[in-house]
């Protein structure tokens, strides 16, 4: 086709079709949905919920994943427009984790050597990173899902960036149903499950988020 | 004053921005008024003018289904230029062609090939070797190298008027060679 024929027929639909704020909000809630019920139908919230909301701890395990959440869905969501860089929002990223290490840190040298093995391995530490990976992938689809009605240029990074946000967004739900609280086992394996999903999303982004 | 590309810009994002805004006609005359620029890009890269036609197009249809990807608090010939950029990127890598540099200098190493100039030079070069050697030496002096009559005549040793006159004489003879009328 000539190219004026080409631009002739473009031209007869000027309007964007969608916000990128809409995609976003359509794949992120449907796969945030999902991972939510699947949780909650397979894992069941934590039986002491009650009891655990009066101690701090249990709101830190919440805050975390959260913040780690929104920072890497503000990189996400400049990464998914061509010549837009995540900047500051990249760096954000890395403040959630070393204030939990901090925490964490503190918590292991304030408490009696007796109890390091159990803050650190808890009940759950084989279960806990591989359901965070389980729990994400619903999310991670709804992103990916939403970065391709997008324009990732750099696909390997924003695979990364979709990773870390489904991990993340992944983590905080699954802390609805986990019910370990010690900051040192949160600190460890809610981490190790964000990063392998930060990896995954890595090393799917070349093929899933081509364009 | 504001430089070309500064106008350029905020042409083509107004436009642009009515486009989005369901604009058709701005939306024609962006698509038509970015497309020079985008055959400028390609063709500078890529050596045959119908790839580059070919990745025009496909970017014109890419900036079309991703436009809703533009930030209108952005500069729109960054969010365009690096439409394309992927795009060319796209090209090579489902060409096969493996760049042992990385593209971003893979980039500069082609943009000064300009096959078009190169051809020009290489032909005007056939047709001065069909010119009687002295003919042809004095020509490269005065035209190519840029020297002045008075130097050539220095260095040939002939007189200044001899000098024009071959030259006047050698050019009539390179028309005539190319097929044109003296």
């Amino acid at each position: 086709m000539k190219t004026d024929a080409l631009i002739a027929r473009l031209a007869e639909n000027p309007a964007a079709p969608e916000q990128p704020q809409t995609i976003f909000a359509k794949g992120v809630m449907t796969g945030g949905f999902v991972a939510l019920a699947l949780t909650m139908m397979a894992l069941g919230p934590r039986h002491d919920i009650l009891t655990a909301v009066s101690t701090w701890q249990y709101w830190a395990k919440f805050v975390y994943p959260l913040t780690l959440a929104i920072a890497g869905f503000l990189a996400l969501e400049r990464l998914a427009r061509p010549g837009a860089a995540p900047g500051w929002r990249g760096w954000a990223i890395a403040l959630p984790p070393v204030l939990i290490v901090l925490l964490a840190a503190n918590q292991w040298m304030t408490a009696p050597e007796s109890i390091h093995l159990h803050l650190f391995y808890g009940h759950s530490w084989r279960l806990c990173p591989f359901l965070i990976v389980l729990v994400s992938a619903p999310v991670f689809a709804g992103t990916v899902w939403a970065l391709r009605k997008l324009a990732p240029t750099r696909p390997v990074l924003a695979g990364a960036a979709a990773g870390l946000f489904a991990g993340a967004a992944g983590a905080w739900i699954y802390a609805f149903s986990c019910n370990e609280s010690a900051l040192v086992f949160v600190s460890v394996w809610y981490t190790a499950g964000i990063a392998a999903m930060t990896v995954l999303g890595a090393a799917t982004g070349r093929w899933l988020l081509r364009w | 004053m504001r430089n070309p590309q500064e106008t350029a810009e905020s042409e083509l994002k107004a436009l642009m921005l009515l486009a989005l805004n369901g604009d058709g006609v701005a939306y024609h005359r962006l698509l038509k008024a970015l497309t020079p620029h985008l055959r400028g890009y390609f063709s500078r890269r890529l050596n045959g003018a119908a790839e580059a036609e070919d990745l025009v197009q496909e970017t014109l249809i890419a900036i079309h289904t991703k436009r809703a990807s533009f930030d209108p608090a952005l500069p729109f010939t960054a969010w365009l230029y690096a439409i394309a950029r992927y795009k060319m990127i796209d090209h090579f890598r489902k060409a096969g062609i493996r760049k042992t540099l990385p593209l971003e200098e893979a980039e500069t190493v082609v943009a000064d090939y300009d096959s078009e100039a190169a051809e020009a030079a290489r032909d005007v070069g056939e047709l001065l070797q069909r010119l009687p050697k002295a003919k042809r030496e004095l020509l490269e002096k005065v035209k190519l190298e840029g020297l002045s009559t008075a130097e050539a005549a220095a260095a040939t040793g002939l007189s200044e008027s001899a000098v024009k006159v071959t030259i006047h004489r050698s050019l009539k003879a390179l028309t005539k060679l190319i097929g044109g009328q003296p």
